[in-house]
């Protein structure tokens, strides 16, 4: 302590370890928040769905996606990442999953939405399995803190299906 | 600064720094604002600067007692021997 960089030194050290301390006690009091987000999706039309020149069954719809995910914001959230995903099984795969929208929500008051979208990304099959096919849609969302660890979750929608014809 | 001052700083500026840490967090929770918790905990950081890392003279108030150059003069320095330089070399 006799000179001004020991000093000095010794004061940054210990600040950034307060720091990393108050970050982490930061980041452990998002266990102690209530979470309920709740999520509803309608498919309003089936725009096309027909086979490619390569042999892949391809779809367009047009979705209606209301959701609630208010209460995931805390004081530690930075953005929510959703996104929504077509869930089916095939002779092939025992699971597809098939991304068909995605938003950032960077704002507690923007987490509150519902909208009205045609599928953001391609919804094509590995194969000609989608003739009648009955899948799930879920919302998935992604919490990222502005301190800590990243955690994910779901929710399950099942009951959708598809025409059993090309159109 | 002397060695009390010295001791001074440093416990100064441990415990101000963990006051600000403190107080950061609870405001910041509080107001569940993590903007308010970094500031406030930056301005804690700036000030514990200003308090510990300066000459002030309050850490100079037992300054050492260095011997007066007149009477070093009297008790001449011992002469460097060969012995003990070899000493040394054996040491490291």
């Amino acid at each position: 302590m006799h000179t001004f960089g020991y000093r000095a030194n010794a004061l940054l050290t210990f600040a950034i370890t307060a720091l990393a301390f108050i970050c982490a006690i930061a980041s452990f009091s998002d266990k102690f928040s209530n979470q309920n987000p709740s999520a509803e999706i309608q498919i309003l039309n089936i725009n096309r769905f027909k086979k490619q020149s390569h042999g892949n069954d391809e779809v367009s719809l047009t979705l209606d996606i209301s959701a609630d995910l208010q209460s995931l914001f805390t004081w530690n959230t930075k953005q929510v990442f959703v996104f929504v995903a077509a869930e089916y099984e095939t002779p092939k795969n025992s699971l597809n999953q098939v991304s068909l929208w995605d938003a950032i929500i960077p704002a507690k008051e923007d987490a509150k939405f519902r909208i009205q979208v045609s599928n953001k990304y391609r919804f094509i099959d590995q194969g000609q399995n989608l003739r009648g096919k009955e899948f799930n849609l879920t919302l998935h969302w992604h919490v990222m803190p502005k301190t800590g660890k990243m955690f994910a979750d779901k929710i399950v929608m099942p009951g959708y299906s598809l025409p059993d014809a090309y159109r | 600064m002397d060695w009390q001052g010295q001791k001074l700083a440093e416990q100064l500026m441990q415990i101000l720094l963990l006051i600000a840490a403190v107080m950061a967090f609870v405001v910041g929770y509080a107001t569940a604002s993590f903007r308010t918790m970094m500031l406030i905990y930056a301005g804690g950081v700036v000030l514990t600067t200003l308090i510990t890392i300066p000459n002030w003279p309050c850490f100079n108030r037992h300054p050492l007692k260095w011997l007066d150059p007149s009477e070093a003069e009297k008790y001449p320095k011992p002469e460097v021997v060969a012995v003990s330089s070899k000493k040394k070399s054996s040491k490291k």
